[in-house]
């Protein structure tokens, strides 16, 4: 430690001591996440009122028209409106999503408690378990377990499970180990509570910050894998709007109609940076002062 | 210690990890819901067909034994047959290995190429605009979805721009691979750089603000030889270890890539097998996809250690 | 006397915060002539490493020179921007560090750290450069100096270490080493080592030296002058002997008050009461007066001058009731 961190570390006391608190509206990252991803999930929930088209129903007479007053996008090559489909996507893809890391949050986060809690045998079978999983590659253990289990969302929730609980667990086990040697956790030890108390009302709270912060980004990876498997035919089934499903579709025809592919990406892109922005400002805001 | 001994006991560590992962992969074809010959077969199938496939693969036998005669199998370098090539699952794969590790070691060449001259205009010109920028790229660049990105890449430079670069394929000779294979490492790079940027941009303001910085400048040494000689000489230390974490996140990424790029593969490979519910042959590349990350694994620890003097081969 | 080959006049170095600044030095003034070795002590928090480091201009990234002026062989370095500063760094004026650990780059053998400067600043050539590091290993009392060329800085012991630091200090022959608590992070023994080491380079080379610590048995050992620093402050300077004789500062006399291990006169040892000041919002008047037992009612009214008294100075207006304090209960002898 040099002296010029000690000098530092004083301003940081001294800066405290004028009541500097930071709020969340003066955290730019989280404004600019809530905004963009608000916006994104407001469109889904209201796709029914900003639509004009089922998003399903062909017209093959009017099929990869540019954009018109009726098709502000234009439509595909079935016909079907690229806005509705866009929106309804969204509505497909963000529900997925959100619903697909709770599962691994839970369950990582129940596994990283217990498992740093305990040690022990416990810890050394869910390092292994931890281990397994993280020798495959992201996108191709998804991608096997969806061909074996069948495609459907049901079993992108198994599937995204299966490989997204080491995450949480490994986070948690970190915290829970920094976090029992602390006093607060000896004296709740010392004063005889249960094993459960001390878990659940003492570490819990302390160490689920990070995990909490990690699920932002963990959404992104698995609208990510959501899109990818859509793209690869193993995801959301058709006829269901979704973003993956749009881009492969629109790939027939890059050369004369680039909008049908690239749209949909570009969809992808705006949602995860709002995921990013929010997990980059809740980050800053739950960093401990 | 030496080295050598060094990678003998970290493989050693690896037996464990390797058995699970072939526990797994095993354990994929008893996930398929209701009868999997059934399933992986057709409707179509005759009863007689669906009879062989569950000898074949042992399916009437209690699943240790199944598992026993998988293993066995496995040791003899018998990834099992393909129900479609009519050949060996392991030959299959062994075939288009060399063209995905092309794909995977041009992917982390350019990524590198990109990401440390960003994250040292960044570190360098901290808070100022330069640094903001490079910020953004991880926000905005992890939201990519890699597929999206190699179709965004064909379309500028494989349709439009002059047809610059081919669409796919592998090419021939090695000017002929390094031009086919360009956009599509582009496109795996893409996925990488943003997490390496990140890390190394972090690493090296941690590093700029040491005493041993501050030592090299009191030398009077020109900054760049400071930033160069001492900065990233040990900032590029931890972004080994970054780039291992994530291997599995860059060779993933491949699957898709080849697909859209139709580089052939074991991507490739993986991704038409499924299309023709050939199980062996998914297995196989599952399996060989996670060897492969497990060795990389070692691969970054080995070259930490010998980047890192201070890392002792124990 | 001729031009001093450093003259800090007047030294100001901020720390920005959300709501106004920390001034980290705030008036810290102080010559050094060629050959001599001047101490500055001072309690941790006084300023006295950041006044070092503005001196070459190596402070962190957050702190700023808000004032003053540094000049070295008669040319104020603080202005013209940081090409004129490089310049001098290495070939004028060098660094000795505190943590001889984390001073040494950890992923390159210690003698290309130390051939660095000959080969980049002197233009030694590989071969040369190379002879120049074993040389001043040797120097500073490395033994088997080609064997721990090759060596990394994990490889080495604290005081070797400290050697190592020393000589890459010295490759590019300055007229002048910063030493910021050279012997803090050391043993006991090594510190002695490293101390008459510094003495000795400083005898035969005919350096000049800095000396910064928070330790006045350190100082009296290599030093010639003194400057006291106390909250950003230069309150009192003068030769080590009649500074120690006769302190003019009453923080001087506190300071001294509170050693133990000195060759002293007094029965007992007293600690200063109270601890210093917030940076950010100092004393009005005498930033000591809150802490001093000699205070009087205008201590606290403006802000106060060093005083010249022959060729010592002091921030103090009460002086004189200081010494006499001093002489009636002598706090060291021999020295």
């Amino acid at each position: 430690m040099s002296i010029a961190a000690e000098v530092v570390t004083e301003a940081v006391i001294a800066e405290h001591r004028h009541g500097f608190r930071r709020r969340w509206y003066r955290t730019p990252s989280f404004v600019g996440g809530v905004s963009i991803l608000g916006t994104m999930v407001l469109l889904a929930v209201l796709a029914p009122l900003v639509t004009r088209h089922d998003p399903t129903s062909q017209d093959l007479l009017h099929t990869l028209q540019g954009p018109t007053s009726s098709h502000w996008l234009g439509t595909d090559d079935l016909g079907r409106d690229v806005w509705s489909r866009l929106v309804y996507g969204a509505r497909t893809d963000l529900r997925v999503a959100f619903l697909a890391v709770l599962f691994p949050f839970v369950i990582g986060t129940l596994v990283g408690l217990v498992s740093g809690f305990y040690g022990g045998w416990i810890d050394t079978v869910t390092n292994w378990l931890v281990n397994i999983v993280v020798a495959f590659p992201f996108y191709v253990l998804i991608i096997a377990l969806v061909f074996a289990l069948g495609s459907g969302t049901r079993n992108i929730y198994i599937a995204i499970t299966i490989v997204g609980w080491v995450s949480y667990a490994r986070i948690v086990r970190g915290e829970v180990i920094v976090a029992k040697r602390r006093e607060y956790v000896l004296a709740a030890r010392s004063a005889g509570l249960s094993d459960a108390r001390i878990l659940f009302r003492h570490l819990l709270p302390n160490v689920i910050t990070q995990a909490i912060v990690f699920a932002m980004s963990d959404i992104v990876l698995d609208i990510l894998a959501i899109v990818t498997l859509g793209y690869l035919g193993l995801g959301v089934q058709p006829p269901t709007a979704d973003w993956g499903k749009m881009i492969a579709d629109g790939q027939t025809f890059l050369t004369t109609h680039w909008e049908l592919s690239t749209l949909p990406g570009i969809a992808v892109v705006i949602t995860a940076l709002g995921l990013s922005l929010l997990a980059d400002g809740l980050a800053d805001l739950l960093r401990p002062e | 210690m030496s080295l050598g001994g060094y990678v003998v006991r970290r493989l050693a560590h690896l037996v464990p990890i390797v058995l699970g992962v072939t526990i797994l992969v095993f354990f994929l074809i008893h996930l398929v819901p209701g009868d999997p010959a059934r399933t992986i077969l057709g409707n179509q199938a005759t009863d007689a067909r669906v009879a062989l496939l569950h000898h074949e693969w042992g399916l009437d036998r209690p699943l240790p034994v199944q598992y026993e005669k998988f293993m066995g199998r496995l040791v003899h370098g018998d990834l099992g047959s393909s129900l479609f090539y009519g050949m060996g699952a392991g030959r299959l794969v062994v075939d288009r290995l060399p063209v995905t590790l092309w794909l995977i070691g041009f992917g982390t060449l350019l990524s590198v190429l990109i990401a440390v001259p960003l994250a040292a205009l960044a570190a360098t010109q901290r808070d100022r605009l330069p640094d903001h920028l490079v910020r953004a790229v991880p926000l905005v660049g992890l939201g990519f979805p890699p597929f999206w990105v190699g179709i965004v890449l064909l379309l500028v430079f494989g349709l439009h721009l002059g047809r610059l670069f081919p669409v796919g394929g592998y090419g021939n000779g090695f000017t002929g691979h390094l031009h086919s294979m360009f956009l599509p490492s582009l496109t795996v790079a893409f996925g990488i750089a943003p997490i390496l940027i990140r890390s190394l941009r972090a690493s090296l303001l941690e590093v700029l603000e040491s005493d041993y910085v501050t030592t090299a400048r009191s030398k009077g040494l020109p900054e760049r030889r400071v930033l160069v000689h001492h900065a990233l000489r040990n900032g590029i230390v931890s972004t080994v270890s970054v780039l291992g974490v994530n291997v599995g996140f860059l060779v993933g990424g491949t699957l898709v890539i080849e697909q859209v790029f139709a580089v052939p593969g074991i991507g490739q490979l993986m991704i038409n097998s499924i299309f023709q519910r050939d199980f062996p042959v998914v297995q196989a590349v599952t399996l060989v996809f996670s060897v492969m990350v497990v060795l990389v694994y070692l691969l970054t620890d080995v070259a930490h250690a010998l980047l890192d003097p201070r890392v002792r081969f124990e | 006397m001729s031009t001093p080959l450093l003259r800090v006049t007047d030294l100001q170095v901020e720390f920005p915060l959300a709501h106004g600044v920390l001034r980290a030095v705030d008036g810290a003034s102080f010559d050094v002539q060629e050959g001599e070795a001047l101490g500055i002590v001072g309690e941790s928090g006084s300023g006295k490493t950041m006044a070092l480091r503005a001196i070459v201009g190596l402070l962190p990234r957050a702190a700023r020179i808000a004032g003053g002026t540094v000049e070295i062989d008669g040319v104020d370095v603080t202005r013209g921007g940081g090409a004129k500063l490089r310049e001098l760094r290495g070939r004028t004026v060098s660094m000795v560090f505190q943590e001889p650990m984390t001073a040494l780059n950890p992923v390159m053998r210690v003698g290309d750290q130390i051939a660095e400067a000959p080969l980049v600043r002197l233009g030694a050539g590989r071969r040369g450069a190379r002879d120049r590091a074993l040389e001043l290993m040797r120097l500073v009392g490395i033994a088997d100096p080609s064997r721990r060329y090759e060596a990394y800085p994990h490889e080495l012991s604290g005081g070797m270490r400290q050697r190592v630091v020393i000589a890459i200090a010295l490759s590019a022959d300055p007229k002048l080493i910063l030493c910021d608590e050279p012997t803090t992070a050391l043993d006991v023994t090594i510190q002695d080592q490293i101390l008459k080491l510094l003495a000795a380079l400083q005898a035969d080379l005919g350096v000049s030296i800095v000396f910064v610590s928070h330790d006045l048995a350190v100082i009296a050992q290599t030093c010639q002058r003194i400057a006291v620093m106390y909250a950003g402050q230069v309150v009192e300077t003068g030769t080590v002997a009649e500074v120690f004789r006769e302190p003019r500062h009453p923080y001087t006399l506190a300071l001294l008050r509170s050693v133990p291990d000195f060759d002293l006169v007094r029965n007992h040892l007293s600690s200063i009461p109270g601890s210093p000041p917030d940076l950010a919002s100092p004393p009005q008047g005498c930033r000591f007066h809150p802490r001093c037992s000699f205070v009087r009612p205008d201590c606290t009214q403006a802000p106060i001058p060093l005083i010249a008294l022959g060729s010592r100075e002091t921030r103090c207006l009460h002086h004189e009731d200081c010494a006499a304090a001093a002489r009636a209960e002598p706090v060291v002898t021999g020295v």
